[in-house]
């Protein structure tokens, strides 16, 4: 059993340390937001927080959340009220959507580091999270518009 | 663990019909011209039937909506249309996924009802019948509330959701009439010249928010991947390294002893490893190691020597068997009367959907073994049940199949051989399973878009019109290799030879964004640029006198042209192309601003504008995102994606090697903007990416002298076309 604090909530897992922390949030906790899009670091689809980092859960191991605190994205949140949901949904950003839980996520990390980003700050951080529909710039824009009302 | 399969994916149709107070209007198969019934019809109908829209008591309004969803928007694109005849308050409308019952909620397509969502088919084929449907609806409303008031229905009128007596002052919610009214014996009649016009739409053309998205940023929407079952187990399917080899045998007993192994389970293309837990999928499937058949058809074949010698090849022998796909005038006499010709070859290699979420399947058998329960995100939900019972002996009435939201389609997901394998694990272990083909699995098992090689020649008259046009292409794919090969729909040329020279590898393909237009439209306009720069011409000067445009080309054209200001100089180290392309009745015309770094190779595209005719645009804000995406999608495509086979091996494993565009490589603008039309809605999904490659490949020529001929333009022949 490995303990952690996922949304809040104190959890016991029970899978193997090396458990990529991406299948325990998944199939374990059934907290499916979070998604697999690559298994390889690649795309960014699996982002969660971890102790308030963004990092690819399918490349965490389990042990490494031991005692720590994952928020995924079912945690941002209790209604969609954060500032980068509501901006999500004004700019209709999400078309197929199966990223943009990672998107995010990985967005989430830099408002709380850096509540008025550029746009250059924003690709910079954002750059690691594919998004095979092209959302892209309805990303940048929400994000712009988040931060200007966070 | 909890059961939160069936949120939102399905319906079912007793309970639909049978519900609560209110009216439900039906919809029967049959030859007869109206899309609904009545429900006294429905109960007494020997057809199978279905309901399409419920309005209950309380004003709430459902609508069934057909479409399958892969990120397009179509799910609420397509109901949209009935809303709209029915004059229904957008706010109180809740939406349905149909199930997968195609001789109810599909359209008529080639002879027979189909779902399947492909070629941009959603819109342009639901909107008249659901705009009907919304018309009957509306009439059995009003003539309701004429009757309840004694006044003749001629005197009422409509509102969003209430039926309005001018007259008299009198008004009555739709919600209030369905608590009293009945639909009637037999339904309205309903004929298109009873539908709105244009300038009396309300909702269609004007911006209201996809169903979908609340759900798609807090993790609530349901793709199949995150379906979760008692009692389920995990599988994962490991395909030969030479596509459609067949498995042989494998260290079963070794796997076998792996923490968590439930079962291992031979497939005809593959086998399963099934276990507790992904994560032991995972170790296992590491583990096994399988001997495969051989005499694949795909062994030795190596796509690079065949798309750089064996295809052009092909395409001189002149004795080679060839395809006729279009044959018009008489090109051999347009080439002996040529005052000028040109000619050129294109390339460009196998392309991969790289849908975000790998394909993967849930399946549930009861324990009779005669019913088995799926669900998948198809872009096809009838043809998919149809398949997965085929596979099973079933017969389709013993499939119960629910629908997803899809992590992206891109036209791999309308064969189902993902759920197949799932279903058939899930009765050989008699357990519920979810079977996810890992990304690597996804890729290298993966149906690619054909690569081809084109030959284009054309013969300019005494005028220097184009008077005649041969295209030879070369590859293995049939119509995926030609399908794009269209130019009477944007310019007029008299004489044209197209033909297809087929070859095989054994290698799966299959439709990809827009099938064979990004291959055929990157040589067609590549080539019309050419013979412009030949001509001494502007691109567009050249394109408007030498190649009689159809007037839908002239104004998307035109619309670019003022759109990216086409005329003006651009800064040192930037240039601008240009391209056409026509796509499920639809004409685009872009424009691309690009910048090369000379030397690492890299082109990058910073502005594009895309001018579109697609008749109505039902939602423009929908269809601008879908055409973004075509545009990125494009680029990516263009720049980046190449997948290549090595000794029947395809070399790519995930997104390292088989790269897609990221958020720094995208156009820091892309404008979009559609010519006011009229006319029925034609398809927009697939109209942006087929004109990437030659806007691309045309503005290189503006800005370096140099052409490049095939795609992707990567780094390397980006340096070699710059040396050339």
């Amino acid at each position: 059993m490995i303990e952690l604090n996922v949304n809040g909530k104190q959890v016991a897992i029970a899978a193997e340390p090396d458990t990529p922390l991406l299948w325990a949030i998944r199939e374990h906790l059934e907290l499916t937001g979070t998604k697999y899009g690559c298994g390889s670091g690649f795309c960014g689809a699996c982002a969660v927080h971890l102790n308030g980092k963004a990092v690819r859960s399918c490349q965490t191991p389990l042990a490494q959340a031991a005692g720590a605190s994952v928020t995924t994205i079912e945690g941002l949140s209790p209604d969609s009220s954060h500032p980068l949901q509501k901006a999500w949904i004004a700019e209709q950003v999400p078309q197929c959507g199966y990223c943009q839980s990672g998107q995010i996520m990985k967005a989430a990390e830099l408002l709380e580091r850096n509540p008025n980003p550029t746009r250059e700050e924003i690709v910079s951080h954002m750059n690691g999270i594919l998004c095979r529909c092209g959302t892209y710039n309805r990303i940048i824009a929400a994000i712009e518009r988040a931060s200007g009302e966070g | 663990m909890a059961d939160n399969a069936t949120i939102n994916t399905s319906i079912s149709r007793r309970s639909f019909l049978g519900g609560a107070a209110g009216l439900t209007f039906a919809v029967a198969v049959g030859p007869g011209r109206g899309w609904l019934i009545s429900a006294a019809e429905a109960k007494t109908a020997v057809h199978e039937i279905g309901a399409w829209v419920r309005i209950a008591s309380d004003d709430s309004i459902t609508i069934i909506t057909p479409a399958a969803e892969m990120g397009q928007g179509s799910m609420t694109g397509v109901p949209i249309a009935l809303a709209e005849e029915l004059d229904a308050d957008w706010s109180k409308v809740t939406l349905e996924m149909a199930p997968a019952e195609p001789e109810i909620y599909g359209y008529m397509n080639r002879g027979r009802k189909r779902m399947q969502i492909a070629g941009s088919r959603a819109v342009r084929s639901y909107f008249q019948p659901m705009r009907l449907a919304g018309a009957q609806a509306r009439k059995v409303l009003v003539q309701a509330a004429a009757e309840r008031w004694g006044v003749d229905v001629t005197t009422l009128t409509t509102e969003p959701s209430v039926v309005v007596d001018k007259v008299n002052g009198r008004r009555l919610s739709y919600g209030e009439i369905a608590g009293f009214a009945e639909v009637p014996a037999a339904m309205p009649a309903v004929t298109a010249d009873e539908l709105k016009k244009k300038s009396d739409f309300r909702l269609i053309g004007k911006p209201v928010d996809r169903h979908d998205i609340p759900e798609k940023v807090n993790g609530a929407a349901v793709f199949s991947i995150d379906v979760q079952l008692p009692g389920m187990v995990y599988a994962s399917t490991v395909h030969a390294p030479v596509q459609l080899a067949e498995p042989e045998g494998w260290n079963d007993a070794e796997v076998r002893k792996l923490k968590g192994v439930v079962d291992i389970v031979k497939l005809e293309r593959g086998v399963a490893v099934v276990a507790d837990t992904f994560e032991h999928v995972l170790a296992a499937r590491q583990a096994l190691n399988v001997s495969w058949t051989r005499g694949a058809a795909a062994e030795g074949f190596d796509s690079e020597r065949a798309l750089s010698e064996d295809y052009a090849a092909i395409a001189e022998r002149h004795e080679a068997t060839a395809t006729p796909v279009n044959v018009t005038g008489d090109v051999e006499a347009a080439f002996v009367n040529a005052a000028r010709v040109y000619k050129a070859n294109f390339r460009s290699d196998y392309g991969y959907h790289a849908q975000m979420e790998p394909l993967n399947g849930v399946a549930r058998f009861n324990e009779a073994g005669d019913q088995v329960e799926v669900w998948e995100g198809t872009q096809a939900p009838g043809s998919s049940r149809e398949k997965i019972a085929e596979a099973l002996g079933l017969q389709t009435s013993q499939v119960i199949h629910h629908q997803c939201y899809m992590g992206g389609g891109f036209g791999r997901r309308t064969v189902t051989d993902y759920t197949i394998e799932a279903a058939l694990i899930a009765r050989s272990i008699k357990r519920p399973v979810k079977m996810i083909w890992t990304r690597e699995e996804d890729l290298a098992y993966a149906m690619f878009r054909p690569q081809s090689y084109q030959c284009v020649e054309a013969a300019l008259d005494e005028a220097g019109k184009i008077s005649g046009w041969r295209h030879c292409v070369v590859g293995d794919g049939q119509n995926l290799l030609t399908a794009g090969i269209k130019l009477d729909e944007y310019y007029g040329i008299p004489n044209q030879l197209v033909e297809l020279r087929g070859t095989s590898h054994g290698i799966r393909v299959k439709h990809w964004r827009a099938v064979a237009h990004p291959p055929n439209i990157f040589a067609i306009e590549s080539f019309v640029d050419e013979m412009a720069a030949g001509e001494n011409m502007d691109p567009l000067a050249f394109r408007r006198s030498r190649l009689a445009m159809t007037p839908r080309a002239q104004a998307v054209f035109d619309l670019v042209e003022r759109m990216s200001d086409w005329g003006r100089t651009r800064p040192e180290g930037r240039a601008l192309g240009l391209s056409v392309t026509e796509r499920s009745g639809s004409v685009g015309a872009g424009v691309v601003e690009i910048s090369v770094d000379r030397s690492r190779g890299k082109i990058r595209v910073h502005k594009a504008w895309v001018a579109v005719d697609g008749g109505i645009i039902v939602q423009p804000e929908m269809a601008r995102r879908n055409i973004e995406s075509g545009v990125v999608f494009g680029i990516s495509s263009v720049l980046k994606e190449r997948a290549t086979v090595k000794e029947g091996t395809v070399m790519q494993s995930n997104f390292h090697d088989y790269q897609l565009l990221r958020m720094v490589e995208t156009p820091e603008e892309i404008h979009v903007e559609f010519i006011d039309r009229d006319s029925a809605p034609t398809g927009l999904g697939e109209i942006a990416n087929p004109f990437i490659g030659a806007a691309v490949a045309n503005a290189f020529h503006a800005l370096t002298g140099k052409r490049l001929y095939h795609m992707p333009f990567t780094p390397e022949r980006v340096r070699q076309a710059l040396e050339a």
